[in-house]
């Protein structure tokens, strides 16, 4: 089987600092893929240079498209990769007004990638848009809401669904129940596995949360300072750390 | 201080060249936005900086100058402008559509078909379609070279959504040779169709934003639209009170303080030629 | 179908002065289709921690598992999680689930990822939960907000919904009152009688004795060790 994602000996620099350092991995389709720890470790900043947001100073991010098979999506032209963000990739944002247009209703939030893809029927557009919004468990009445109006719960709801009606193969979800409350975050996570396991999406996840990763990934990479310190099951990792960081994490959290 | 202090038509003739380039690679490549450095003018922004500076820099001695505003050649601004370039330039002014060379105009196109050797001057505030929706300049630069246009999809959709039918009456997006989208100033969209296939050369100035776009002629120009919701080009539905056109655009104006009002054509040129030609309206005395 | 050869486990603890912990030395074993060993010994003795290594959760130092063939000691994470999803089951001591999830699909998950349809699923999880006795009208309900006993009867139910080939059960029986124990052993029985390979932890010792063929003592591995 073919990866979905093959990231090699990706390596970013911010001066002497280190990003993040040498990272690797496969990413099989239908796999989620949680990556943890503490502020500064590189996680962000090695989802970022995978989604096309940064460019990495060295590294490959082979992407297998459906068009051409693998195809490395650092030296991949800007068109193509733009294209691919707006297709079979989708990026979460930890913040939802990040990744949505706040002065545009919910319903055109939803409906722009359609017609970035050259969708232009309105009534197919608004129908899709309604129907995604019911998906993720907001009300077809709210559709030309502006997010403005929305809590934070469904903001960050209005921004997946802006970000998977084109139904892509590949998530980066950076924090994303970060900033809410713990029952909006509880309703986020089934959310999510379950459009997970019914559309065959494959997921990035970065998060601090363990319990998070514990409930949505099947893998887990562990970061610290800019390094992979650990990798394997989620929950082997987490039930039987073997690094001494993750051992460290692992006993830092809270036991509710 | 005599006029003849000044270069003929206002500007330098260095600052005319870098203008001219800009006009040649706007006409090279239609809808493209060119930066050029616009100048200080003896006049403030928005009363037609970039229009007048495109102006001088294709007027030459022997051209008659037309300035038509909202369609009227006989407003404050379009007085103006006029007297402005008969003073540093000299050039013959006339308010006839079909004798005049070079046309500047604010927010119209002449009711009357332009033919080929005129020149139709536009005065434009902001020259970027997607601003509203995305404001990084860097970011709709991007999208403009990448062709990817859909947020101004968005924008109609956005119309739909809360009017139930593309609101945007004015300045209405249009695609130029499948490539570029474009603003085509705030003109009506009951004058988009004529922009297209034009036998006259267009230019489009922004003085403030600094930047200059054109339509060769006879350029191919599409108004975006839906399928389910095709783009049309609107007037009031009335014929005009004056000269009785039933298809010209029209202003509406406020006559009395009971609520009394009357259609007329927008185009003052276009009316009076037809009220001379003996077509009279309802409303003419 | 499971074979153990030769397995070993040491914890590290890096924030303790490194101290090495070894916990298993040296166990081989190997469990039939439709056979059942039970995992015997003290309390501490190992028996959670091996059974845990059986299924990958705890990473295994030395020596080979064999799961239908596939060591899961070298195999990627990827492999692992497939047998988990198709060849070897747990029913561990606690429910582990996402907040919110109705009982009905807890149980019929296992199902939907073997690629069951939702009506089929649905069916068999009814079918389980109706025979352990949770109520009808809690399987629209989160068993989150269960009781200790009707959370692990919905484990159970999890557990059994997949016909898996290698099963692992841990106290399958604690905390039930007679009439649910009855249900279990007997769910045991039918997925030995269909070939499972099953391994148990059972303190109950009359369902040890009814339905395992042998019993290992874990201690014998872990003697001599400073645990």
């Amino acid at each position: 089987m073919t990866p979905l994602l093959s990231v090699d000996g990706i390596t970013k620099r911010y001066g002497s600092h280190i990003g993040c350092a040498d990272v690797s991995f496969d990413l099989y389709p239908g796999e989620v893929m949680g990556i943890v720890g503490e502020s500064g470790s590189g996680k962000s900043t090695l989802l970022n240079c995978m989604a096309g947001h940064l460019a990495p100073d060295a590294g490959q991010v082979v992407f297998d498209t459906r068009a051409d098979g693998p195809r490395d999506t650092v030296t991949m032209s800007e068109p193509e990769r733009r294209m691919l963000s707006r297709t079979d990739w989708a990026f979460v944002h930890q913040h939802a007004r990040d990744g949505l247009r706040m002065g545009v209703s919910a319903g055109g939030n939803v409906g722009e990638r359609l017609m970035a893809v050259g969708e232009r029927n309105y009534g197919d557009i608004r129908d899709k848009a309604v129907d995604w919004l019911g998906r993720v468990e907001i009300a077809a009445d709210r559709v030309d809401d502006r997010p403005t109006t929305f809590s934070g719960g469904m903001q960050q709801r209005l921004q997946i669904a802006r970000n998977l009606v084109t139904g892509p193969r590949l998530v980066f979800m950076d924090e994303p129940t970060g900033g809410l409350d713990v029952s909006v975050q509880a309703r986020l996570l089934d959310l999510v596995r379950g459009l997970v396991r019914d559309m065959g999406l494959s997921a990035i996840i970065v998060t601090h949360d363990l319990a998070v990763v514990r409930l949505l990934a099947d893998r887990l990479m562990v970061m610290k300072s800019g390094h992979v310190v650990e990798t394997g099951l989620t929950d082997q990792v987490l039930d039987d750390p073997q690094h001494a960081y993750s051992q460290l994490l692992v006993s830092s959290v809270l036991q509710v | 201080m005599t006029d003849h202090a000044y270069n003929f038509a206002y500007l330098d003739e260095q600052t005319k060249r870098m203008i001219r380039r800009a006009i040649l690679k706007g006409l090279a490549v239609p809808g493209y936005q060119v930066p050029f450095a616009s100048r200080e003018m003896p006049m403030p922004y928005g009363w037609g900086t970039g229009g007048v500076q495109v102006s001088a820099a294709v007027m030459t001695m022997d051209d008659t100058f037309k300035v038509i505003d909202q369609g009227a050649d006989d407003t404050t601004n379009a007085v103006s402008i006029r007297s402005f370039f008969q003073r540093t330039a000299g050039v013959k002014t006339t308010t006839k559509t079909a004798d005049a060379s070079v046309i500047q105009t604010r927010h119209r196109i002449p009711e009357e078909a332009l033919t080929e050797g005129q020149i139709l001057v536009y005065q434009v505030p902001i020259p970027e379609p997607l601003r509203f929706l995305e404001p990084r300049e860097s970011e709709t630069r991007k999208m403009h070279s990448l062709e990817e246009y859909g947020l101004m999809h968005v924008k109609l959709y956005e119309d739909i959504a809360r009017h139930g039918h593309i609101a945007t009456s004015y300045a209405y997006p249009v695609r130029v040779e499948g490539r570029y989208v474009m603003d085509p100033s705030p003109i009506p969209k009951f004058d988009n169709p004529k922009l297209g296939d034009m036998a006259a050369i267009q230019l489009f100035g922004a003085g403030r934003e600094q930047r200059i776009y054109a339509l060769p002629p006879y350029t191919n120009v599409v108004s975006l639209d839906f399928e389910d919701h095709p783009f049309e080009a609107s007037k009031a539905n009335h014929a005009c009170g004056m000269c009785g056109a039933e298809h010209s655009y029209l202003d509406e104006v406020i006559v009395d303080d009971a609520g009394g009002r009357m259609f007329v054509c927008s185009d003052t040129d276009f009316c009076e030629s037809r009220q001379q030609a003996g077509h009279m309206g309802k409303d003419a005395a | 179908m499971i074979e153990l050869r030769n397995v070993s486990k040491t914890f590290t603890l890096h924030n303790q002065g490194s101290a090495v912990i070894e916990v298993i030395n040296d166990v081989s074993l190997s469990v039939a289709a439709g056979e059942c060993i039970a995992l015997t010994g003290a309390s501490g003795a190992g028996k959670s921690t091996l059974m845990r290594m059986i299924y990958g959760n705890y990473m295994t130092q030395g020596g080979e598992i064999r799961i239908n063939g596939t060591d899961i000691v070298a195999a990627e994470p990827r492999a692992v999680i497939g047998l988990r999803r198709d060849t070897l089951g747990y029913v561990s001591q606690f429910l582990r689930v996402v907040p919110r999830v109705p009982t009905l699909e807890v149980v019929a998950e296992p199902l939907r990822a073997v690629g069951v349809s939702a009506g089929d699923a649905e069916a068999r999880a009814k079918e389980l939960l109706a025979q352990l006795n949770i109520p009808e009208r809690l399987w629209s309900l989160s068993p989150t907000t269960f009781s200790g006993g009707e959370q692990q009867r919905v484990n159970i139910a999890r557990g059994f919904a997949h016909t898996y080939p290698a099963m692992l059960l841990d106290e399958p029986t604690a905390s039930l009152d007679a009439k649910n124990r009855e249900v279990v052993l007997t769910l045991i029985e039918e997925a030995k009688a269909r070939g499972a390979a099953i391994i148990g932890i059972f303190h109950d010792e009359a369902a040890r004795d009814r339905v395992c063929d042998r019993q290992i003592d874990v201690g014998q591995y872990t003697k001599g060790m400073a645990a």
